[in-house]
């Protein structure tokens, strides 16, 4: 099968590098156009299993805002980002919070923790 | 009327506001005070619950409320660094006094220096005139991220999207997220305004599609939006005949463009560069008024904020040095001037470019380009070059100048892209 050229738009930090992968029989032969290792790595799981970051907010009680903004610690399939989303909806916090405070554990059992993106009082 | 005294007065307490407090107090400012007309401080990093906030100034990914966050545990402990929330400054006095309304009432606020970084708000319906009824419905979409993420109330339940600005494009993702179906996204120009990260991650990832060269000429509704008309424009943005097509929504937002918000700065009649909307100034950040210093979207609009935090940086430690009689008065100005193929450059003059210095540039292209060079020229010579892989609109360019490299006879620099 001949190698065949996709190209893509690095999404890692703002500088939005355009990165060229060569593919073979479903394997990932080599990517240019990063200009750090973690383009690479964006290529590579983008073309298999695309994951992201994923943030959203909670209710939270007590606090003088009705919510609390929170971000997963690590990135999820890209997938899963609704599901979580709906999930999130069942969940309420009381405030004082900290920043970093996990609010989810391993949410949906995706081995990715929701945790507080600032600290409310 | 309450009168204090202060070495500097910071007007604005969002990401430029805060580094400027930060870099003052390090250069030796004894008291600082930061006014924040908003019930808490960080300014609008508050409402960006998204990540991408934080990888040069922190080296590290950080949401917008967890940058604010960062920025003000680098000063909330230092003793001379007096915070005025939900305190507007009304008007700067010429002997650098800011006049504020708060919670104790009027207060004179005397200060050595005083820096603005009151940031930028955005284009509204008005200023871009779009045809058609006066419905409910139509947000600017920085307006429906704070009710989404602040206030916990959604702006509707269809939405389209108009301009492709980065707040608009993360509302188009926020909005998926929360179940608000986004029909589409129209950008006028034949290019997006956004981040391309910002295309891949928030339109295409929720099957978005992003119309370039496409407006909206009609809103049409009578008490609540019903929809709108799309059309395609040509090179000169008049409407394509034929063209048109409708999109059923009950929401409207606007990313049109974002104004330096210079109320203030027209008050002292400080003179504003026409292209960014903001103060001219030199390399210090200094405005044509001695001792008033800008940074960070109020001078002009940046894309990061790590960019606007490290420019109020500048500025703080620029009007703490002026506060205590350091800052050398500039003994003449060399204009800055952007050329071909560059829309803006930030400073716009330099002061005593003598010193052997390294200036910071934030320069913008006019329109997107690939493989080009940026280039310096003084007094008939190229003093500096740089290759860029490309050059887009919507990222700023940011570029160090030796000033010993300077021709003595130079009476202005050009910066260019060729």
């Amino acid at each position: 099968m001949a190698i065949e050229t996709k190209c893509l738009s690095c999404i890692v930090c703002p500088l939005s590098c355009r990165l060229r992968a060569e593919i073979k029989d479903g394997k990932i032969l080599s990517v240019s156009g990063n200009s750090c290792p973690r383009g690479e790595m964006y290529a590579r799981n983008e073309l298999t299993a695309p994951r992201r970051v994923f943030t959203s907010t909670v209710k939270i009680k007590n606090a003088f805002l009705p919510l609390l903004p929170v971000v997963s610690d690590g990135s999820l399939p890209k997938g899963k980002i609704l599901d979580c989303a709906l999930f999130l909806r069942s969940i309420e916090v009381s405030a004082p919070v900290r920043a970093g405070h996990v609010i989810v554990p391993d949410i949906l059992g995706l081995g990715v923790n929701i945790v507080a993106s600032r600290s409310m009082d | 009327m309450d009168k204090k005294a202060y070495d500097v007065a910071v007007i604005g307490g969002g990401p430029a506001g805060l580094a400027a407090a930060k870099a003052a107090a390090e250069a030796g400012a004894g008291k600082i005070a930061v006014i924040e007309r908003d019930r808490e401080l960080g300014g609008i990093l508050q409402q960006c619950i998204h990540n991408g906030f934080g990888l040069r100034h922190f080296n590290e990914e950080l949401t917008g409320p967890a940058y604010a966050e960062r920025c003000l545990g680098l000063i909330k402990h230092l003793p001379g660094v007096c915070f005025y929330v939900d305190t507007m400054a009304l008007a700067v006095q010429n002997d650098n006094t800011v006049v504020t309304s708060g919670p104790r009432g009027i207060t004179a606020i005397k200060a050595g220096s005083v820096v603005l970084a009151m940031g930028c708000r955005e284009r509204t319906r008005g200023a871009i005139r779009i045809a058609g009824t006066r419905p409910a419905g139509v947000f600017t979409a920085g307006a429906a991220q704070r009710m989404v993420n602040m206030e916990g109330v959604l702006p509707g339940n269809t939405a389209v999207i108009l301009g492709s600005g980065d707040i608009g494009l993360i509302m188009a993702r926020r909005l998926s997220i929360e179940g608000v179906r986004v029909m589409a996204c129209l950008e006028i120009a034949p290019w997006s305004n956004g981040l391309t990260r910002n295309i891949v991650q928030c339109l295409d990832d929720y099957d978005i599609p992003l119309y370039l060269s496409h407006t909206i000429s009609a809103i049409h509704g009578r008490d609540r939006v019903t929809g709108v008309t799309c059309v395609k424009v040509n090179e000169a943005f008049r409407p394509v005949a034929g063209s048109e097509f409708y999109l059923e929504c009950d929401t409207v937002l606007l990313s049109v463009g974002l104004i330096p918000e210079n109320e203030l700065s027209r008050q002292m009649d400080l003179p504003l560069d026409p292209l960014t909307g903001g103060p001219v100034v030199d390399q210090n950040r200094q405005t044509a008024h001695t001792g008033v210093f800008a940074a960070g979207n109020v001078l002009h609009v940046h894309d990061l904020a790590d960019f606007a935090s490290e420019e109020g940086a500048i500025a703080g430690r620029a009007a703490a040095l002026h506060s205590s009689g350091q800052l050398a008065a500039p003994p003449g100005v060399l204009p800055v001037i952007a050329g071909d193929g560059l829309r803006t450059v930030v400073p716009q003059l330099l002061s005593d470019p003598g010193g052997g210095e390294n200036i910071r540039l934030f320069v913008r292209a006019s329109r997107p380009r690939e493989k080009v060079t940026l280039e310096a020229a003084a007094g008939g010579r190229v003093v500096f070059t740089r290759a860029l892989p490309a050059a887009r609109p919507s990222e700023m360019i940011v570029a160090d100048l030796k000033t010993d490299r300077l021709p003595k006879t130079a009476d202005h620099i050009v910066i260019r892209l060729t």
